[in-house]
């Protein structure tokens, strides 16, 4: 058995050298999922702060900036705060389904993570169908706020559990379209690949005109998809309470929340490593030290998350009928007609190379 | 309006909106209006249109603009100011004429409605920027406004 695990070359070599193969590549998996797992809550925890202090500068205001160096520590003491509470729950409630509910999301979000190559080396799990399995994984998600709704045995809850199923079920399709549009150029699903291809150029200038749209299609769709506002239907403060968490507490809640926030990458990830080239740096200026492409794939990750968050505080949400109109009246026809005029450019040889 | 003046003019509204929030954001270093209360309790001023509590201003002669008319003690909806007053000879004319004992004030029972300053004919009160009114005792928060001693302002009922 092996799996492509390139940043666990290291680690295997050295358990190969105490254990048989097989093993020493279960243990190496482990290990990695291990690693990823600290690092992503972790990193989940900054963004959640990371959000409350640009949210507050939009908003003319300071934000937190009081526990630790300009307030760098309040979400752990925030998440400390959440492991020391009560888990509470309603009364017959579907107990199983309502406790399995958060692990449904936040494993939803870990497991795409796998597949970003962070770097050429940095990348745990290159499969082949990259871009598949992450469109997959991501709308997996559903299912977790779906239950999580249903089993809350609360209208509210409820409610915003069905409006997610319908915003994820019509955004989906803007998200996977908007990606195959970009796949016309690559020809390949497989991530490393696509990052290979856009030694050339950037995809969203190889693809220019038909690439910038796909992109405003999938940050729009993306924003959806991640339920953020202005496509907070599922949780709509104002009108459902909390939504589809509303019944959960503690660290139950820290589940969802830190899904959210890890999803917001997610999405940003994807964004950056289909249209800007992941790993590689502009212009190849830092290709000897391949080392800096975390750097750079974390700095475009970071500007479109920093993009999201600016619809986040700059838009009203949505009613449920206009977010159904904006997606089937205009991403998806744009989006079927975007992929006729990629096809005619990719078949035409109009690209653009640097 | 056609399906492509639509979008368009989705677009350009939106990034309309994007732009207002952007220069917030780059503006917020300075321009953000969160007061650090406890920190800056010694630099924190009040803005004008704050309503704190009614004071009543005396000049350096200890005298006060408050002619005891009462307008505001029958324009305040909930009796938080009562006017205890008297009838004093005036020593210019000698006659009869109103002047005011105490002008006690609830803050207790006050909404800061500004009633009674809108009806006074001649500015004797009006708002104080002090925010800091929480007291231990509940009879702290009732005020006599006018100064010991003061008296009305000459001239002020012309």
């Amino acid at each position: 058995m092996r799996i492509p695990l390139s940043i666990t070359d290291n680690i295997q070599e050295w358990l190969v050298s105490m254990m048989s193969e097989s093993a020493a590549s279960y243990v190496a998996m482990i290990i990695v999922a291990l690693i990823y797992l600290g690092i992503f809550a972790i990193a989940g925890l900054f963004l959640v702060l990371i959000e409350r202090r640009v949210a507050a500068w939009f908003q003319l205001r300071i934000g937190p900036n009081r526990v630790g160096f300009q307030g760098l520590l309040q979400t752990m003491a925030d998440a400390l705060k959440l492991v020391s509470k009560e888990l509470t729950g309603t009364d017959r409630a579907d107990k199983f389904l309502y406790n399995l509910a958060p692990y449904f999301v936040i494993i939803s979000a870990l497991m795409a993570l796998g597949v970003m190559p962070f770097t050429k080396e940095f990348q745990a799990f290159d499969i082949n169908i990259g871009i598949f399995f992450l469109i997959a994984i991501s709308s997996i998600g559903v299912i977790g706020i779906l239950l999580g709704g249903w089993a809350s045995n609360n209208k509210f809850a409820l409610i915003g559990a069905m409006r997610s199923g319908v915003q994820t079920i019509s955004y989906e399709l803007s998200v996977g379209l908007s990606l195959l549009t970009m796949i016309l150029l690559t020809g390949s699903l497989q991530l490393s690949e696509i990052v290979e291809v856009q030694k050339g150029g950037w995809l969203i200038v190889q693809g220019h005109i038909p690439a910038i749209i796909a992109f405003m299609i999938y940050m729009i769709a993306g924003t959806a998809e991640t339920n953020r506002a202005p496509f907070d239907m599922v949780e709509a403060e104002s009108e459902l309470g909390a939504g589809f968490h509303t019944e959960y507490s503690g660290m139950k809640f820290a589940y969802f929340f830190l899904a959210e926030f890890i999803n917001m990458f997610l999405i940003a990830a994807i964004a950056a490593t289909v249209f800007f080239g992941a790993w590689l740096s502009p212009f190849g200026i830092t290709e000897s030290i391949p080392w800096l492409g975390v750097f750079w794939f974390l700095a475009k990750t970071l500007v479109l998350v920093f993009l999201m968050m600016w619809f986040r505080w700059t838009f009203p949400r949505l009613r449920v009928d206009q977010l159904l109109t904006l997606e089937w009246k205009y991403l998806l026809p744009i989006n079927l007609v975007n992929i006729v005029i990629m096809a005619f450019i990719v078949w035409q040889k109009l690209i653009i190379q640097i | 309006m056609g399906y492509f003046s639509n979008i368009f003019n989705g677009i350009k509204t939106l990034l309309t909106g994007m732009s207002i929030t952007g220069k917030y954001f780059l503006n917020s270093r300075k321009g953000a209006i969160t007061q650090q209360y406890p920190d800056n309790r010694e630099t924190l001023k009040m803005f004008d249109r704050f309503r704190g509590e009614v004071i009543m201003p005396h000049d350096e002669n200890n005298e006060h603009a408050c002619t005891g008319c009462q307008k505001c003690e029958i324009a305040c909806p909930n009796g938080t100011i009562e006017i205890i007053w008297d009838r004093g000879i005036d020593e210019e004319t000698g006659k009869k004429k109103k002047k005011i004992d105490q002008f006690v004030y609830h803050l207790s029972m006050c909404t800061m409605c500004g009633l009674c300053i809108d009806v006074c004919p001649t500015d004797a009160i009006e708002w104080g920027q002090n925010f800091e009114n929480s007291v231990y005792d509940r009879t702290a928060l009732t005020r006599v406004l006018n100064e010991p001693e003061s008296k009305v302002r000459a001239g002020i009922e012309d």
